[in-house]
């Protein structure tokens, strides 16, 4: 199934708890596989809810994709951390990097099955999306 | 990307057709939809099922669409297929269907 040409589409997690995130991204391998370049992050700096911009540029880099990525995450500071991650990233990456409108879970695993399949970024957040349409 | 309507010479393609029975106990639920999409995904042809002949047709390479239909277990799929590897894709995915997508 890897076709790789630019590659599919990677994956980034970003929750409060990092044990949600880890459970969504056990999904993720379980149900879609081993095709997509996935990472998740959670928790604050001392290791309490929360998320850290450090750690969502380190899951960016681990899943990092020449397809792109495409970033789930929950609650409020998650998307704005994520956005001040994408933001720090460098001008060539920036516009490769998509946080997705999309409830965490079943955001996550409908996107990584859209990337499985090779779908362009675009279409991956689209998909992702389909759940609040 | 091949065009999807080069398998017939001339005028509308004619879809290619057939059904199966949903045959594992939770029917189309997540697992089994992911595993339909990404086989859909690995062909060009347009691949669509519905519970009826006359449909309403589903995107079988839509994961939510596909979740949304709800399929239980004792269903009937009915498929539609167009494209150049359209049998290779109905084949394909009839085969899933019986198998169960792999769950006892």
């Amino acid at each position: 199934m890897s076709q790789a040409n630019p590659g599919n589409v990677g994956i980034v997690i970003v929750s409060h708890s990092p044990k949600i995130a880890e459970g969504a991204a056990d999904m993720v391998r379980q149900m879609v596989g081993n095709a997509v370049p996935l990472a998740f992050t959670g928790g604050d700096v001392d290791g309490g809810l929360g998320t850290n911009v450090a750690g969502i540029l380190a899951a960016i880099e681990a899943a990092w994709s020449p397809a792109g990525v495409a970033i789930l995450v929950d609650l409020g500071g998650a998307e704005t951390n994520s956005e001040m991650a994408v933001e720090m990233l460098p001008e060539d990456r920036r516009a490769r990097v998509v946080v997705c409108n999309a409830p965490v879970v079943e955001g996550a695993v409908i996107a990584a099955t859209e990337s499985s399949g090779g779908s362009p970024l675009a279409a991956v957040k689209r998909s992702a999306e389909e759940f609040y349409a | 990307m091949p065009d999807s309507h080069a398998s017939r010479a001339d005028g509308k393609p004619q879809p290619l057709t057939a059904s199966a029975v949903l045959v594992n106990p939770v029917g189309l639920h997540a697992r089994p939809s992911v595993k339909l999409t990404q086989c859909a995904k690995g062909f060009a042809a347009t691949i669509e099922f519905a519970l009826a002949q006359e449909g309403p047709w589903t995107d079988a390479k839509s994961p939510v669409k596909v979740m949304r239909v709800k399929a239980p277990q004792g269903a009937t799929l009915y498929f539609r297929v167009v494209g150049p590897d359209g049998e290779a894709a109905l084949a394909a995915v009839l085969a899933l269907v019986h198998d169960g997508f792999g769950e006892s």
